[in-house]
């Protein structure tokens, strides 16, 4: 901006105090929610501000559970959750490395074949292949185990091929340096590809996390057993149907946790991710 | 160390033929630079010797073992690229050692191997750096460092230098030369610099689309041309190329405009032959019409304080046939118009002007 006009500054600002407090506000009482008692959050007017029973809550909600649908603990959850995010990162990076590894390094019949069906998928949501999906993880009797949670997803055509568009920038004097110096296919690509990839993989990894943590549809179909729900849809599953009451301030609480996770990932990994862009060079 | 043999050699990408048919004997310890255009398949032959590339047909031996199905790593050779190719996120310790490493030997006797190797380019002071923290120069030497660390039988150097400037380049041809000398190993250099190649060389290979032009040494290469390629690609600017038939006297050329170039001895072995008449612009000198052998129009003249190189044609107007001379600063000024000019009889070229192949006088 040239211009420096008070008064138009003035408004930017506002509007922009004004977008942050729109979004930030659900997520304001969803925390006040979570601190006080069940009674005082169905009385009129709600409160604005965080009570007193914010320990009680958590305690309540990590350790014993909520007396809804689930009455499994969030703590259990929120670890199944982990498992499944984690793993879900970890292997689509790894899967996608070594695939996209394959593709550009490597001369196999069918290559161009094998990165189009790859990168054909991309179009299809999991929602698309959901019911062939279910009969296959029935069929292997993964329904209610990490197993069944993990592997529909564990494949990431996006980033495979991103992966693939980074690698194509390693100049192919690199591979050849290294065979020249004697290292075979997997040493290059342990010791130059990985390395070289840190910056993309910190940056996937927050992505996929986030991904993996925030499935819903999936993990609502694999899972009946309430040891093996996820945190985002134990959370659904705490809000009876019907005219039950539902104990809001313990809902919130839940919610509150299931935003933790991510949410530390995105600020721990950020540092990493802007260290590997400064860093960078080819 | 070891000697290279290229026993007529071919390539193919698909159907563009790359190479077509070289051969070539590199002695033990000696210094070979291949010359050419971009494009004439001199680094493609590097990476066939490397092992970066397949050979379509013939062989290559190095040491006297032929290497078509041998891999890089075994071939007993290192190569130095033209962007260096340093493995970035290593340090310059960890570049030179990698091969080592691989190779399995103990860690003290890589120390002292890399030790030495960086004594020897002066990277001491270098080795915890990271290669984005140096210079070109510096960079370039760190790649070497890579090879000599391994004691190969052949070094291959493709185009190492002409990603630095032009004073940085000089400097690291002195320190290439003094590298070869103090270590004697066999050295396959890839370059289209025709200074590189002089200076570097004790024997070169100048090729053009795929083929031998000439293999000789420097001087030779230089002094007995043996195509109209290797006349025009060697030396600056070129050898002027006079077409023309020679006189029935054979005492003289006589171009398509009838334009008459004495020549300083007879060649009546020629007499009535259509010829390339060749002579470098720096084997022309000015004198007076008495003893001119050929008088070309002055077109322009560039002045560069030690010589002037002027620009003329022979012939009646600028469609004429191009010549070039470099002359000595003061012998221009007083002319203008006709230039009288002679060269000495060893400085005499002819070719023929279907094959391009020089003819022996």
């Amino acid at each position: 901006m040239i211009e420096n006009r008070p008064g138009l500054r003035l408004f930017c600002h506002a509007m922009l105090l004004l977008s942050v407090a729109t979004l930030a506000f659900p997520v304001w009482i969803a925390f006040v929610a979570s601190t006080h008692t069940a009674e005082r959050m169905l009385a009129v007017p709600i409160p604005l501000w965080p009570g007193s029973h914010m320990l009680d809550n958590y305690r309540t909600v990590l350790v014993e559970g909520v007396a809804g649908a689930s009455t499994a603990p969030v703590s259990r959850m929120m670890f199944n959750s982990l498992v499944m995010a984690l793993s879900i990162a970890v292997g689509k990076i790894v899967i996608s490395l070594l695939s996209a590894f394959a593709i550009v390094y490597f001369r196999f019949p069918l290559r161009m074949v094998f990165f189009w069906m790859i990168f054909i998928t991309l179009m299809l949501p999991v929602e698309v292949r959901i019911f062939p999906t279910y009969k296959v993880m029935a069929d292997l009797h993964l329904i209610n185990t990490y197993g069944g949670l993990i592997l529909p997803l564990i494949a990431s055509a996006t980033a495979t091929f991103l992966f693939r568009q980074f690698f194509m920038t390693i100049p192919d004097e690199m591979m050849e340096a290294a065979r020249m110096d004697g290292a075979g296919a997997m040493r290059f690509f342990w010791d130059v590809v990985v390395p070289l990839s840190r910056t993309n993989m910190a940056a996937l990894f927050v992505i996929l996390f986030i991904y993996g943590w925030n499935q819903y549809l999936w993990p609502l179909l694999v899972t009946t057993d309430e040891s093996m729900y996820t945190a985002v849809i134990g959370i659904k599953r705490m809000i009876p149907g019907g005219d039950a009451s539902v104990d809001w301030n313990l809902v919130m609480s839940a919610a509150m946790l299931a935003m933790l996770p991510p949410a530390l990932v995105v600020i721990v990994m950020q540092k990493w991710f802007v260290k590997g862009l400064v860093e960078q060079e080819k | 160390m070891a000697a290279v043999s290229i026993r007529d050699v071919y390539k193919s990408f698909g159907p563009v033929k790359v190479i077509q048919g070289i051969s070539m004997e590199v002695g033990d310890g000696e210094f070979v630079v291949m010359v050419g255009p971009s494009g004439c398949g001199k680094s493609t032959l590097l990476r066939m010797i490397a092992g970066l590339e397949s050979i379509t047909s013939g062989e290559i031996a190095i040491g006297g073992r032929v290497v078509n199905k041998v891999e890089p790593k075994d071939r007993d050779i290192a190569m130095v690229f033209q962007n260096y190719a340093l493995y970035p996120h290593k340090s310059v310790y960890d570049n030179m050692a990698y091969g080592l490493k691989i190779r399995g030997l103990p860690k003290a006797e890589i120390e002292t191997l890399v030790q030495r190797a960086a004594a020897t380019l002066e990277l001491s002071q270098l080795l915890k750096r990271s290669p984005r923290e140096l210079s070109g120069g510096q960079r370039q030497r760190v790649a070497m460092g890579r090879a000599i660390v391994r004691q190969p039988a052949v070094f291959l150097f493709d185009e190492p230098l002409s990603n630095l400037d032009a004073k940085l380049r000089v400097q690291m041809r002195a320190e290439l030369q003094s590298l070869h000398r103090r270590l004697g190993t066999t050295t396959l250099y890839v370059t289209h610099d025709q200074v590189e190649a002089m200076t570097l060389a004790q024997r070169m290979l100048v090729m053009n689309q795929g083929r031998t032009e000439q293999i000789g040494a420097p001087l030779e290469v230089y002094t007995h041309p043996a195509t109209t390629f290797v006349a025009g690609f060697i030396g600056s600017p070129p050898m002027n190329l006079i077409p023309g038939r020679i006189a029935a006297d054979g005492a003289a050329l006589v171009t398509g405009e009838g334009e008459r170039v004495h020549l300083p001895r007879a060649v009546a072995a020629l007499a009535n032959r259509e010829v390339l008449l060749g002579v470098r612009p720096e084997h022309l000198e000015a004198c007076d019409e008495a003893s001119a052998l050929l008088r070309p129009q002055i077109n322009f003249v560039e002045l560069l304080g030690s010589d002037s190189l002027v620009y003329g044609y022979l012939g009646t107007d600028k469609r004429g046939v191009r010549l070039a001379a470099r002359l000595h600063a003061t012998s221009t000024q007083a002319h203008d118009g006709a230039l009288p000019l002679r060269f000495e009889s060893q400085h005499m070229h002819v070719f023929d002007p279907a094959s391009g192949q020089r003819v022996e006088i």
